[in-house]
């Protein structure tokens, strides 16, 4: 018999039953739920008369909507307030766990998740949101499902699935000096395509995931969507179980130890065979900044803008000019000589500690560029940011002029009132440069936190390793 | 949910790759707690040349003339044609109801990226997969803009032309059996109760910390 993936054993794992078209009712053990994507599945089940199934399985917190100044003062904008009002009201009605907007726990569903131990190895986790992948870097198998599977999940505390295919990303030997989870991910879009991952679970492996921390790791995870997988995951070892002791939903004492053993399993067999292997040099990765308006548009920063004549597929050189336009960009400038307007260090990509210490490092001592409008840090919990503080980080990056700001998804998405003006150039180290996703007309290149840090020093993208 | 029966409607071309839901449905409406009332800003960064905010008059705003939606050729679509990876991006089921309010009941593209495929199915919408040729081909016809309509048969696996062209395509039956009937997944699954408590038991004996409360 061969052996198994680690995506095989999280799968079959959790079988409550399958039809014989291969038709599988998937057993959901953790729900996490936003205010965005919950208020129509919430309402589904009023109307049909319907309770939770498990209310023990639901974390909820409001992140995508949340001011990320003046908390206290309350939310100004009326559509948004009704939108928070109702998961808290829905929350209360139901029974259901929730770390409102003034609790300290309070952040961004994927960053609040591991960091309270609710996402351990071997579960299964769902959240009416794609990035939910960012929770496989546990051993977990975690997707992100539509406001009709929220209420299924819910009602049923199942999903109605089929199984995945198997592909493996090896990111093999050692990445080079500065070259952070999230250029490794860039790289690896680059490498597959946006839709390269459809309709596979991904398993990142090889030496330089596992030298990454597991907030590496989730980084790497939290994009495995941009290149169309709905999971992205990476196996069991010391660093995710060294990550997880002692945090308050994880286990302790006896069923700590039992929970380790099982946990010790949930990695891929040595024979385990993949429809799709991908390997990838570690050492030929380099920084990297996206140009366009999909991530799979991306280059090394010392790269210049490609030429859409020069390529000849023409939908994709139509889908080129079509960018460039959007982005303001001529073919042929240098990634070097973009000027940037406003700088965002946040996102469930790249808002945990580790990336405002890595920011940090580069502003030390430093001030932002007088290009720039506005440079915010925006932590990923309430506890980031207190971890962050303690640390004297917000001093550094007030001082070099940076806002420092509450928890939140702010300009990743710009629901809130944090956003880009039409035109404006950003920075930024969130996952998504679609048109408009920070704000309509708004032009999005996505980066590492270093990077991010080292575009606002300099006014404009730069190689951070020479930053002066 | 409707059963999803035969229909013959005109088709809109939308000649893009990577159509994310991003672009479907902005995030500003986002904030509505309702099912319904997206299809005004379906597409809204495209179809207007205006900023849009929920709770405006959309009907006053100023249109791009030149966006695919706007064109008088093109009213009253229900098939929407588009290139690869459609619906990638977010997992937000706003996009599908932006499609199916607007008057959508089916899109026609090379591939679709995996939530907005799935969250299709949970609300009437029939996504269907051709290959690149047969895509190329129907963008030719229906760039024409002289009312070019597809007949879909979504029992036989069919897309007709009224010229005698006929596309097949592959569904799932497990999901083409719910769409037909217009089922609800929720009470199909509950059928299983039985089979969901006798799995929970199972599971806490082996993994009691999945059933901690908190
Ligand atoms: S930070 Fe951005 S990508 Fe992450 S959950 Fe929030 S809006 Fe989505």
């Amino acid at each position: 018999m061969t052996g198994k993936t680690l995506y095989d054993k999280l799968w079959e794992s959790h079988v409550v039953r399958e039809e014989d078209d291969g038709t599988a009712l998937l057993y959901i053990d953790r729900h996490l739920v936003h205010e965005v994507t919950s208020p129509q599945a919430f309402e589904g089940l009023r109307l049909a008369g319907r309770d939770v199934w498990k209310r023990s399985s639901v974390l909820a917190v409001p992140d995508h909507n949340v001011p990320t100044t003046h908390r206290e003062a309350g939310i100004t904008d009326p559509v948004a307030k009704i939108q928070i009002e109702t998961l808290d009201e829905n929350c209360r009605a139901f029974g259901l766990t929730e770390f409102t907007m003034d609790d300290i726990r309070q952040g961004i569903v994927h960053v609040i998740g591991p960091e309270q131990g609710a996402t351990l190895p071997g579960m299964t986790v769902v959240c009416g949101d794609s990035h939910t992948s960012t929770h496989g870097a546990f051993g977990a198998l975690a997707h992100g499902i539509g406001t009709s599977e929220v209420e299924h999940v819910l009602a049923t505390q199942c999903l109605l699935q089929k199984k995945m295919k198997n592909m493996l990303v090896s990111v093999d030997g050692e990445a080079g000096p500065g070259v952070t989870a999230k250029d490794i991910v860039l790289a690896i879009i680059a490498e597959i395509g946006t839709a390269g991952g459809t309709g596979y679970a991904i398993e990142f492996g090889g030496d330089a995931i596992r030298a990454l921390s597991m907030e590496g790791r989730m980084t790497v995870c939290n994009m495995a969507i941009e290149a169309g997988a709905r999971a992205g995951m990476v196996a069991v070892d010391d660093v995710t179980i060294d990550y997880l002791r002692g945090r308050p939903w994880a286990p302790a004492g006896d069923l700590w130890e039992r929970a380790v053993a099982q946990w010790r399993d949930l990695v891929s067999d040595a024979d385990a065979v993949f429809d799709k292997v991908v390997r990838i040099d570690a050492s030929a990765i380099e920084l990297q900044v996206t140009w366009g308006t999909s991530p799979e548009m991306v280059l090394p920063v010392s790269a210049s803008i490609p030429d859409p004549a020069a390529e000849a597929d023409p939908v994709k050189a139509d889908g080129i000019r079509r960018a460039l336009d959007y982005m303001g960009l001529e073919a042929g400038q240098a990634i070097t000589d973009i000027m940037v307007d406003k700088v965002f260090i946040g996102s469930c990509t790249n808002s945990r500690i580790e990336d405002l210490r890595a920011a940090a490092s580069v502003v030390e001592g430093r001030k932002v560029a007088d290009n720039i409008k506005l440079a915010m840090v925006v932590p990923g919990s309430g506890l980031v940011k207190k971890q962050a503080e303690d640390e004297g980080l917000d001093a550094i990056f007030r001082a070099a002029g940076f806002e420092w700001r509450d928890s939140g998804c702010s300009m990743c998405l710009a629901m809130n009132a944090d956003r880009l003006e039409p035109g404006e150039r950003c920075a930024s180290t969130s996952n998504r440069n679609f048109e408009g996703r920070q704000g309509q007309g708004g032009r999005t290149h996505l980066v590492s936190p270093a990077m991010a840090a080292a575009a606002a020093i300099e006014g404009r993208f730069v190689d951070v390793r020479n930053v002066s | 949910m409707q059963p999803f029966s035969k229909f013959t409607g005109l088709v809109i071309p939308l000649d893009r790759a990577n159509v994310d839901t991003d672009a479907i449905i902005p995030k500003q409406y986002l904030k509505s707690i309702k099912r319904t009332g997206f299809g005004p800003n379906l597409f809204d960064d495209w179809r207007y040349l205006d900023p849009g905010e929920p709770g405006m008059d959309h009907g006053k705003r100023r249109i791009n003339p030149d966006f695919v939606l706007n064109k008088p050729a093109y009213q009253g679509g229900e098939i929407l044609l588009g290139r690869e990876n459609f619906g990638c991006g977010s997992s937000r089921e706003h996009a599908v109801w932006a499609l199916t309010d607007y008057g959508i009941r089916a899109v026609i593209a090379p591939s679709f990226a995996d939530i907005f495929y799935n969250n299709s199915f949970k609300n009437g919408l029939l996504p269907i997969a051709l290959s690149e040729a047969e895509v190329d081909s129907l963008f030719t016809r229906a760039n024409k803009g002289d009312g070019f309509s597809l007949e879909i048969d979504l029992e036989a696996q069919q897309v007709r032309s009224g010229d005698g062209d006929v596309y097949r395509f592959e569904i799932d039956p497990f999901r083409k059996y719910c769409l037909l009937e217009g089922l609800d997944d929720i009470a199909l699954t509950l059928q299983h109760a039985d089979d969901i408590r006798a799995y929970e038991a199972r599971r806490q004996a082996e993994a009691p910390w999945l059933f901690a409360t908190h």
